[in-house]
């Protein structure tokens, strides 16, 4: 997902002159008590220093963290940058999740991989006010020139002797005024930052604390769930509720309108379906089993055109009428290939150079549809009334969540408070608010507080999936094999997943780039690196396929197009750094053992993706484990520049090397007469722990760049090592994911 | 609705619900022990995994009639100051994500430490099967589980 909207001051908290005593007592600080104030014993008295730190007296150091939490480290990672420049004793710090406060924090939204890279300088900087500020305290206090103010650990001291904790001069320091000119530390003096940091959350993970937006509890809540049209392009048409209302806890039954025809739809407010109908009762067996006794027909959708303000671009969208299937999309999909689509880009003279080619290769791509399946489903508590909202759960994108919801409440934006919990994964899937909606729907009409619960087959078939891709790959070799043209089309339904100013464009005289797309009554969103995750699978196994027609080394035939990439690039739109692209895949080569003897056990796939200003390659050892392909180690280099917290950057890789060794072997979403085939985990195949590599070596791009993005950046290039390896292993390519079905199929 | 009397974490808990209630709504709902998490509701990924009579059970495939006077054992329980080796280990691995599959793996975990206390790999990756985690933390759980198995 791009991140496109405005970036605001990060330093506006910073920048209010809080001062004085603040005691918090939001939901989330009494809900889940910092496991370290309770060993601490302390008194909950704290001096705000900005929205971002407070201090006890006792030199606890409160840090916020303002971004959502989903897996991603972020509650770890941000506020560690803060107590780098802060000087803070990491062992004193406690965390925090900020409440959604657009007035106190800025970009409170977790995607794109964006989070450390957005918040690297501007979350430093509040860490060095802060400092600033006591340092300057310290000086009033002791009479001495704030230059000669020293800090570390939490502590401050000056030459003479004298020294005080950062809680003894946190009161003083909370009336000083925010300075203007922060000066950060060099890279190579960092304390904190660099070196490994376990998970603040930890402890409380693994004693099942209630972190997440399910354990959500408020007195006299009720539940909700809802049940929406077994299939894409239907809608409700009648329902009877009588008998569901006989059953014992059941509070009310009725319908929701989420998003009516009438309004217009903002960038997150994606829906599947616009009227449910919602049983709300006392607990979540009662209500779950009286949904079953709700009679609901349905009818076909009727065509409709939306018009969606997409980050303040007004986007025109058709939603065809009709049930449709994965068998008919392939045709369309074949048929669609076949023409010629929208231009993208293009480089030199194409058509002349394929014309004029010695062989041209074409090889076509295609990938299902894919569930997020994150592993806690999509819930929001919400309690509505007439004056305002307090909504609690798990979410990406709150900024958006609230103007959706002060539309659709009719209530100004102040009167709406959202409440991050931690969420049971997100994959993107959160950023969408429908569900937000929903439950702030349910609770105005049920006039209570309700917790909406999707079920896993709710969460499944309630999709706002990955597209369906494909895309057509084209080369033009001359005489002596040298790669003359290149040639890419790519579609989706109902977006395509092409980028256009990514490698190879660049590295070949003659280039050209198109897109088309299919309508399609099905959702669709961002799932974990959009766009990347299919093309990497594509445009490396086709580089795969070429580098063996020009008889080459995959990483050496790589190589030698980002060298002429570097040299001599075509065109200037070219979205990537061709040195650090070529680092990477070097820096793979080496420790891989690439070419090595003793790796000649394993089909071996190589494939490297540059997405969200990283870089990335892995390459995938396959052996056949009882007649399947099985993933038995992967060797996987990074370049995200400067790594925040080391070890916790190596479980991101790992994992995200496991899911994407588990979308490509078994991932898909398909449709029969509209209705998702899969509802749950018993027919979506999900990777397990047997399925797992044995080992995955991370190796990171030593760099003092500014750190850029690593949740989405790994997952892409494993597809294409995995076809790679499939090959290898197998003799024979690769071209439709799931591998599995298509390893079955052969 | 019928009445039920519940050994849960060594203490005697009374509810009176409907009696095919799965032991999971009634722990997350009842019982304000949501550690135990809902992720499928038919037994296939483990999120809700408890011990009953110390053995790994899908608590959302057991209804609270059955439950009779077998000890149950949530994650709450597993000790008293959550530092169970299991735990720990967890905690020295940084082994969650996301979070929320871990008390059910770390329930799998530290039943199969108590029936076979020395697990080999293969043993480690057959029996943590049927617990999901969709951020693909499964090297470390692995990990842990072998630096808990030498505790």
């Amino acid at each position: 997902m791009e991140n496109t909207y405005s970036r605001r001051s990060f330093l506006k908290s910073s920048l209010l002159s809080s001062g004085g005593l603040l005691l918090s007592f939001t939901w989330l600080s009494s809900f889940r008590s910092a496991d370290k104030m309770e060993e601490l014993q302390l008194s909950e008295q704290w001096n705000q220093l900005s929205g971002y730190i407070k201090i006890t007296p006792d030199n606890v150091i409160k840090i916020m963290c303002p971004n959502p939490e989903f897996g991603q480290n972020v509650m770890t990672s941000l506020p560690m940058m803060i107590a780098e420049e802060l000087d803070a004793d990491w062992k004193n710090v406690v965390v925090e999740i900020a409440p959604f406060d657009s007035s106190l924090y800025a970009r409170q939204f977790s995607g794109g991989s964006q989070s450390v890279r957005q918040a690297w300088k501007p979350l430093r900087t509040v860490g060095g006010a802060a400092r600033q500020m006591l340092q300057q305290a310290a000086a009033q206090t002791w009479g001495v020139p704030v230059n000669e103010v020293m800090t570390k650990a939490g502590v401050l001291s000056h030459a003479s002797g004298k020294t005080a904790t950062y809680g003894e001069m946190s009161s003083k320091a909370a009336a000083i005024p925010v300075p203007k000119d922060i000066k950060l530390k060099e890279v190579k003096s960092f304390d904190i930052v660099r070196k490994a940091q376990k998970n603040v959350e930890g402890k409380k993970i693994v004693t099942g604390k209630p972190l997440f937006g399910l354990d959500y509890q408020q007195e006299g809540m009720l539940i909700a769930m809802m049940v929406h049209p077994p299939a894409f392009g239907m809608q409700l048409k009648s329902f009877d509720a009588s008998q569901a209302l006989k059953m014992p806890g059941i509070t009310a039954a009725f319908t929701i309108d989420v998003f009516p025809d009438t309004y217009a739809k903002d960038s997150f407010d994606t829906c599947s379906f616009n009227e449910l109908v919602v049983v709300v009762g006392k607990s979540t067996w009662e209500v779950m089993n009286a949904r079953k006794k709700l009679k609901v027909e349905w009818m076909p959708l009727p065509e409709k055109k939306e018009t969606v303000n997409m980050f303040g671009r007004k986007v025109e969208q058709l939603v065809p009428a009709g049930l449709e299937n994965t068998k008919g999309h392939l045709e369309k999909m074949k048929e669609m290939s076949a023409k010629s689509a929208k231009l993208l880009r293009k480089d030199g003279d194409p058509e002349t150079a394929f014309k004029n080619a010695a062989k041209v290769i074409e090889r076509t791509y295609t990938a299902p549809f894919l569930a997020h399946n994150c592993m806690e489903p999509m819930n929001f508590f919400a309690h509505v009334t007439t004056e305002k909202a307090l909504l609690a759960g798990p979410l990406q994108a709150p900024e958006f969540a609230e103007r959706t919801l002060s539309a659709r409440l009719g209530l100004p934006i102040e009167k709406i408070d959202i409440q991050m919990t931690r969420m049971g994964g997100g994959f993107g899937r959160r950023a969408y608010d429908h569900y937000l909606v929903e439950a702030a729907l349910i609770s105005q009409k049920a006039k209570a507080p309700v917790k909406l619960i999707y079920t896993r087959e709710d969460d499944m078939t309630y999709g706002i999936y990955r597209p369906m891709y494909t895309a057509t790959y084209r080369a033009a070799l001359d005489a002596n094999k040298n790669l003359i043209a290149f040639h890419v089309k790519g579609g989706g339904i109902p977006e395509h997943p092409v980028h256009a100013n990514r490698f190879p464009a660049g590295a070949v005289d003659h280039y050209m780039v198109e897109g088309w797309e299919i309508p399609s009554n099905i959702t669709v969103g961002a799932f974990r690196a959009p766009g990347s995750n299919f093309n990497a699978a594509a445009e490396q196994s086709f580089l795969d396929e070429l580098a063996e027609a020009m008889g080459k080394d995959p990483i050496e035939m790589r190589l030698e197009l980002l060298k002429r990439a570097k040299e001599n690039p075509v065109g200037t739109n070219n979205e990537y750094d061709a040195d650090r692209y070529a680092a990477v895949l070097q820096l793979l080569r080496e420790k891989s053992g690439w070419g090595k003897s003793e790796n000649g056990k394993y089909g071996r796939g190589v494939a490297a993706y540059f997405c969200h200003n990283s870089y990335a390659a892995h390459v995938v050892d396959m052996v056949m484990k009882n007649g399947q392909p099985y993933v038995e180690k992967v060797t996987s280099v990074v370049d995200c520049g400067i790594v925040v917290n080391p070890d916790a950057a190596t479980n991101m890789v790992q994992g995200a090397v496991v899911d994407g060794i588990g979308n490509a072997l078994y991932g898909a979403l398909t449709h029969k007469e509209g209705a998702p085939e899969q509802s749950n985990f018993h027919n979506y195949r999900i990777i397990r722990n047997n399925e797992a590599p044995k080992k995955i070596e991370v190796h990171f791009i030593q760099s003092e760049v500014d750190p850029t993005g690593l949740g989405e950046p790994p997952f892409p290039p494993v597809f294409g090592a995995v076809a790679n390896a499939l090959y290898k292993s197998t003799g024979k390519r690769f071209y439709n994911q799931p591998f599995s079905t298509e390893f079955s199929n052969s | 609705m019928a009445k039920f009397s519940l050994k849960i974490n060594g203490k005697i808990r009374q509810v009176d619900l409907d009696p095919t209630t799965p032991l999971l709504w009634v722990l997350r709902d009842h019982l304000n022990l949501p550690g135990t998490k809902y992720g499928c509701g038919i037994g296939m990924c483990g999120a809700c995994t408890v011990h009953l009579d110390g053995v790994a059970v899908r608590s959302c495939q057991l209804p609270v009639s059955v439950v009779n006077k077998q000890e149950v054992t949530t994650i709450e329980g597993l000790s008293v100051t959550g530092d169970h080796p299991v735990q720990q280990a967890w905690i020295d691995h940084d082994v969650a994500q996301c979070g929320y599959c871990q008390t059910g793996q770390i329930m799998s975990a530290a039943a199969l430490l108590k029936s076979n206390p020395n697990p080999t790999d293969e043993e480690i990756e057959t029996s943590m099967s049927g617990n999901i985690c969709r951020c693909g933390t499964y090297l470390r759980i692995r990990e842990a589980i072998k630096s808990a198995a030498k505790k």
